[in-house]
């Protein structure tokens, strides 16, 4: 038994962490059009993480996927890398997997009649079949994300099959990144803003609030990680963990969002304070892809067997 | 990364099984509750098999009757132990906190003396740590301890003491000198509990049991060749038993939940399986459950890397504690009417839990230790 990360893969969580932070900082211009930077990701290897080497990939994992869902998160990226990597990638054939890992094509998925990111993309996967991104934007809660409704014209069918199970364990891995940050936000707001002639960190109303998120965070990261080993390994846990996961994680991202704008006050509920970004992309987590009821049902049929009376 | 047993842990895993399988008596499994449960001698006789069959003391070192075995394999022991619903090894206190207080503190005497009488429960120990005024506060002490030669000379009163009632020794923080500084007049001894002029009273709880006692110290001479550590330097004596107490704790206690919530899921079936609330309950309480089990899981490897509890410990624990509360509720509540009646295993489990965060470190204290250490704000206090 070994729950840990391997040196290479710590080193991988560290470049990302220090490469965001410089080219994603937290002052950037939200409001502005925002670079994703794809080019960039290319270079580092990050759209073909998973593809093989012989396709032009890195030939990693799922768990290599995982850390980088997470960093993302964190620094709230603004591309459609979960699109591509984390919803599209299983659907696509070997000549397709080549060009993502290149950087030349971008993917979306159709998911309850949305599409996110499709003003960004050029092709989007929707029951099973590739089409080119066309279609109406709507308003997304996270501007970060924008989500479109697809306008189908071609469709050509695709050799390969989705995967919810890996999709909810990249969306759960984001959300510990953002309940990651938030939590972040709230520690240093804690320890440098000062109150009744203290920083406010002191007091235990602030400091146990904190405390729990911690906790949140910690809990929604183990199960994030199981998850993202069962499905790097194939296990045949790896759908209900990922429910278990992607509920977990996504409500304690809310709630850790929702903690530290409370405990940054007036300033948290500014549009000036980034801390409203994140939240928003929370809530995208948390409704995007199966909410935690639905998956808590999933779990309730795993761990209970189907509901008496039902067909 | 990889959540399989190694082939040596999977090995000690089918061992292990097969052993409780062949050697614990099948009117000895399950819950057992309250002090009564060690009124005969079986305790005594079932961890002295654990020991002769090398199960207890797992991770403590050869030399004192360990098995010197990596931590996986104690949290192997600890889940395998939940899943045939096995009593624990009696000497609770002695291998969670005193013999690691004495490994790190205790004179070479001192080992010799007790560590593989911890294993082989010819002792059983007890603590003395909390008193009436000195709870949270644990530097508050009052017992004294009175310097007279070579004996220290012991008046006070502790409380909430487990196992006190058959107790050989006893790990105690007293107060040795009063005009010194906060934390710097404590002291830690080992006491004797069959020395004159000590009294142990049982306390009645929640559940009407007594699991916990107070004792009474009078004129109680206590040699000093019985302390751990120097004179005045009980306060970081005691720090090394809580970490201690918190270390491989998280793994008996998601072990025992996951007994619970097999129990919840058998009520879940039988009673409500076709209310969409009450299963939505019960997919949180599984999905918390492995949240903390793969929390423990990601501990150990770090704590196997270290040698040191990390602060997850504190996480743990304090989760485990909430989530025993609200599982337990829920059972009884799943069962209606008959969760009123006092049926014995869901009565007892759900009461017993309000005692899970207030001992070991009351939920208010692990946040500000959570807080403190590990998200480094400022001290409250």
């Amino acid at each position: 038994m070994d729950f840990s990360f391997t040196e290479e893969q710590q080193e991988l969580k560290r470049q990302a962490r220090g490469w965001l932070a410089e080219r994603f900082p937290l002052d950037r211009d939200w409001d502005g059009p925002q670079d994703d930077a794809w080019g960039e990701l290319a270079e580092l290897g990050w759209l073909g993480v998973s593809v093989a080497e012989e396709e032009g990939g890195a030939g990693l994992g799922f768990l290599e996927e995982a850390i980088l869902f997470e960093e993302l998160g964190y620094a709230l990226y603004p591309g459609p890398y979960l699109e591509t990597i984390g919803l599209a990638l299983p659907w696509l054939g070997a000549d397709e997997r080549s060009a993502v890992a290149a950087g030349e094509t971008l993917w979306s998925v159709e998911v309850g009649g949305l599409v996110p990111h499709l003003a960004t993309v050029d092709r989007v996967v929707a029951d099973g079949s590739a089409y080119d991104a066309h279609g109406e934007m709507e308003t997304s809660v996270d501007a970060t994300r924008p989500m479109g409704r697809l306008e189908r014209r071609e469709g050509s069918p695709l050799p390969g099959a989705g995967d919810e199970p890996r999709a909810r364990a990249a969306m759960a891995c984001e959300a510990v990144g953002v309940a990651q940050r938030a939590l972040d936000l709230g520690i240093e707001h804690a320890k440098t803003r000062e109150q009744f002639g203290k920083p406010i960190g002191v007091y235990q109303a602030i400091s146990h609030a904190l405390a729990n998120t911690y906790g949140d965070v910690e809990l929604a990261r183990s199960l994030a990680y199981w998850a993202s080993w069962c499905v790097a390994e194939g296990d045949d846990q790896a759908a209900v963990a990922a429910a278990a996961a992607k509920a977990f994680a996504t409500d304690a991202a809310v709630t850790a969002c929702e903690r530290s704008i409370q405990i940054h006050g007036g300033t948290g509920f500014t549009w000036e304070h980034p801390l409203h970004r994140f939240y928003k992309r929370s809530l995208w987590l948390q409704g995007f892809g199966g909410r935690p009821a639905e998956l808590r049902a999933e779990v309730a049929d795993a761990v209970l067997g189907a509901p008496v009376g039902a067909g | 990364m990889d959540l399989r047993d190694t082939p040596e842990e999977a090995a000690f895993r089918a061992e292990l099984r097969a052993w409780l399988d062949a050697n614990l008596p099948e009117e000895r499994r399950g819950w057992r509750g309250g002090a009564q449960r060690f009124d005969d001698s079986f305790y005594r006789d079932w961890s002295r098999a654990l020991y002769d069959a090398g199960y207890a003391g797992l991770t403590w070192p050869k030399e004192y009757g360990g098995a010197g075995a990596p931590y996986s394999f104690q949290a192997i022991y600890l889940e395998e132990s939940a899943l045939a619903s096995a009593p624990s090894h009696i000497g609770v206190i002695g291998l969670g906190m005193a013999g690691p207080t004495i490994m790190a503190h205790g004179t070479e005497e001192q080992k010799q003396a007790h560590l593989s009488k911890i294993l082989s429960a010819e002792e059983i120990w007890c603590q003395g740590f909390s008193e009436p005024d000195a709870g949270s506060d644990l530097a508050a002490v009052r017992t004294r301890m009175e310097r007279r030669g070579d004996v220290f000379v012991l008046n006070g009163q502790k409380v909430w003491s487990s196992f006190a009632h058959i107790a050989d020794w006893c790990i105690l923080v007293g107060l040795s000198d009063p005009e010194a500084p906060r934390y710097k007049g404590l002291t830690y001894m080992a006491v004797d509990m069959h020395s004159p002029g000590i009294e142990v009273r049982p306390l009645r709880q929640i559940t009407g049991e007594s699991e916990f006692n107070e004792i009474f110290f009078t004129d109680v001479e206590v040699p000093a060749a019985n302390l751990l550590g120097e004179e005045g330097q009980g306060w970081m004596v005691a720090m090394t038993t809580l970490l201690h107490e918190r270390g491989t704790l998280g793994f008996a206690l998601s072990a025992q939940l996951e007994v619970h919530l097999g129990r919840l899921l058998e009520v879940a079936r039988e009673r409500v399986n076709g209310d969409a609330l009450a299963r939505d309950r019960v997919a949180q309480e599984w999905i918390d459950l492995q949240a903390l089990r793969y929390t423990n899981y990601r501990a150990l490897t770090s704590y196997e890397r270290t040698g040191i509890p990390g602060p997850e410990g504190s996480v743990a624990k304090l989760r485990w504690s909430e989530q025993n509360q609200r599982l337990t509720k829920l059972g009884r509540e799943l069962l209606g009417e008959d969760g009123i009646l006092d049926d014995g295993w869901w009565h007892h489990q759900q009461l017993r839990s309000r005692g899970n965060t207030i001992e070991a470190g009351t939920s208010e204290v692990l946040r500000n230790i959570i807080a403190e250490r590990v998200l480094n704000l400022p001290r409250s206090r």
